[in-house]
């Protein structure tokens, strides 16, 4: 049918012009923004302090002395201080990094998965089963972040890995209601009407035509919540729900250093601005994303 | 290169579509009242093959609706559409089947573009759904650019943000076509693009009807555009067929009111024609509660007391030509003549 025409422009096969990809299109947009570059240096450089951390220390983080507690910045031997062991701050700051950062990106990695997963079939589907699924989330969506974490983490008992369940049960119902309510857009779009008259299954729609639209948005919207998890990590933590003592994690030093603020105000509030350069950074981080992911309408 | 061929069963009389009591309705939910509008109601038509069947009526009187029906994107609360000669949905024309041969052209050209999808990969899309591989499909979708006017060295790489409103509404052809469809439902396809451009795309859609030997259900809300490209014209109020007939007989000689205003509200090429007196007043009335009888009397210059009791049937007024309007059809108890005078202009 269509072959017995003879095309009216002969078919060139090799592509003159094309336009770059869309993600290459977003990389080049966040290097050419200079916050989004010092973030993401600064998010680079606390990887590689969590990767090779154990390697870029002096001094064993776990040796105390009574002698030398509660010393102040700048000290001999001790370049940040000591904590209320006398254990060194610097080392014990670079080695709780893996650990900080592990307990912030974790569960929100988890929730992604699993919150994008079920807001996207809840979007897609619509009518019954929509309200099915999203109500059932809404019961966790009911109770405070914070105190979810802790009721949650308080049944499961402490233990990093009870932590990590909780914290990502906590984030899954944010997640999946931000994938459901940008999947119901998207699903009322004509190209996915479109796409189901070609007879395509659900599965393949979502994969193919669902799947690059609104993908971006859940992972902004991720990455907004790291901060959010360090956080609430360090809360637990603070609690003795999270890390245990003593392992160097910010939120656990924080804890055992805030009855030192008057003696050692510089030393104690250390760990609290890590944890704050670090959440910033992936907030910023977050907002230069949606920046430079936001395609032309 | 011809992955699947959709050929004619019936042979050239048999209906391509034929549409057995359709209905439609949408169910407002408790929060509104349990209120139902009967967007499509009991419609029933045929569409040849090879034709160009016009859907003309004002907006919201189902036009819409009936296409997504057809095209099987909403499921219909009652009735059958049996293509050519088999029942749509029965076991020897399943719903994937059927919608091989049957594609649809949206208004918005920019809505039905995934903004993600480059123009090969939108035009892809459907023939590796039916087991083309990419490669094929690719080199097909390229061969469609330049069917429908549009350099593939250019545009297959680029996305729909980069392309005007009338260069993508060629891909949202190329893309139909790419089913190798019998039957191309065109909803409101070109009215949303600029006069000229308006023009090429039509002139494009007449040379792939004769071309390809496609059918066409061409829904539109202007007049003009409508009698140039259709050979019969469906009309629609309210969620029902008033009238359906030959294109010209149509225009020359429509038998039912509702047509008959509509034609007179066409804007006229002659300023010493123009419509100087509104030919109806109002809004439609709501199709959560349409009148009773003829849907039309409310509005009706020759409306009688039996107009508001009985309802009119579609009957024959002429060759081909069926009107809703107890007072235009000839067997009818109620018939008078109606003037003619009123469409002198269209003709």
């Amino acid at each position: 049918m269509v072959d017995s025409v003879t095309p009216k422009i002969p078919v060139a096969a090799p592509v003159a012009s094309a336009s770059q990809g869309y993600w290459r299109g977003v990389g080049a947009r966040l290097v050419r923004d200079p916050g989004g570059v010092v973030v993401g240096v600064i998010i680079l450089l606390l990887l590689m302090l969590a990767l090779f951390g154990p390697w870029l220390i002096a001094k064993d983080p776990y040796q105390t002395s009574m002698f030398l507690r509660l010393k102040p910045i700048g000290t001999e031997g001790f370049p940040l201080g000591s904590d209320e062991l006398g254990r060194d701050m610097l080392s014990r700051l670079i080695l709780g990094t893996r650990l900080s950062l592990f307990m912030g990106i974790v569960p929100v990695v988890f929730a992604f998965f699993i919150g994008g997963a079920i807001g996207i079939v809840a979007g897609y589907a619509g009518g019954r089963t929509n309200t099915l699924i999203m109500r059932t989330v809404d019961i966790f969506y009911a109770f405070p972040s914070v105190l979810l974490a802790i009721a949650l983490s308080g049944a499961m008992g402490a233990g990093i890995g009870n932590a990590l369940l909780s914290l990502t049960l906590v984030f899954v119902p944010q997640v999946a209601r931000i994938a459901e309510s940008v999947t119901a857009q998207v699903r009322h779009m004509d190209y996915i009407d479109a796409a189901r008259a070609t007879g395509a299954s659900a599965f393949t729609i979502i994969r193919v035509q669902v799947l690059g639209n609104v993908l971006g948005p859940i992972f902004v919207f991720s990455t907004g919540l790291i901060s959010v998890c360090m956080i609430l990590a360090s809360g637990l933590s603070f609690l003795g729900l999270g890390v245990r003592p003593p392992e160097p994690e910010w939120g656990l030093m924080l804890n055992t250093l805030r009855t030192a603020i008057y003696i050692q105000p510089w030393v104690a509030a250390l760990p609290g601005m890590m944890i704050f350069i670090t959440s910033i950074s992936f907030n910023i981080l977050a907002d230069r994303l949606r920046a430079a992911m936001a395609i032309k309408e | 290169m011809q992955p699947f061929i959709n050929v004619d069963i019936g042979g050239p009389a048999q209906p391509l579509l034929r549409v057995n009591q359709l209905v439609k309705h949408f169910h407002l939910g408790a929060r509104k009242g349990n209120e139902v509008v009967q967007a499509v109601d009991n419609v029933s038509f045929e569409v040849h093959k090879g034709e160009t069947l016009g859907v003309v009526g004002e907006s919201g009187c189902g036009k819409s609706t009936t296409a997504r029906v057809l095209m099987q994107l909403l499921a219909q609360d009652s009735g059958e559409l049996v293509f050519d000669g088999e029942a749509v949905g029965s076991s020897r024309l399943p719903l994937k089947a059927y919608r091989r041969q049957v594609q649809m052209v949206f208004q918005d050209s920019y809505a039905s573009l995934n903004p993600r999808l480059t123009m090969e990969e939108s035009i892809a899309f459907g023939q590796q759904v039916h087991g083309i591989s990419r490669n094929e499909a690719n080199e097909y979708a390229r061969y469609l650019l330049a069917h429908v006017g549009l350099d593939p060295a250019r545009f297959a790489h680029r996305y729909p943000h980069a392309l005007s409103g009338g260069q993508r509404q060629r891909v949202n052809i190329a893309r139909a076509l790419a089913m190798k469809p019998r039957m191309v439902i065109l909803d409101e396809a070109v009215s949303a693009l600029d006069k000229s451009v308006e023009a090429q795309v039509l002139q494009l859609l007449q040379e792939l009807k004769r071309t390809l030997n496609l059918t066409y259900v061409f829904i539109s809300h202007d007049l003009h555009v409508v009698r140039w490209l259709s050979d019969r014209i469906l009309v629609m109020y309210l969620g029902e067929v008033v009238e359906i007939g030959p294109s010209e007989a149509l225009f020359t000689a429509s038998a039912h009111p509702y047509t008959r205003a509509l034609l007179s509200s066409m804007p006229s090429m002659d300023p010493a024609n123009r419509t100087l007196v509104s030919p109806l007043s109002g809004d439609p009335p709501s199709p959560i509660s349409p009148p009773a009888g003829c849907r039309f009397h409310t509005r009706c210059p020759h409306a009688k007391a039996v107009c508001s009791e009985v309802k009119p049937a579609l009957q024959y007024v002429g060759e081909g030509h069926q009107s809703a309007c107890l007072m235009a059809q000839p067997d009818s108890v109620y018939h008078q003549a109606i003037s003619l005078q009123e469409v002198s202009h269209v003709a």
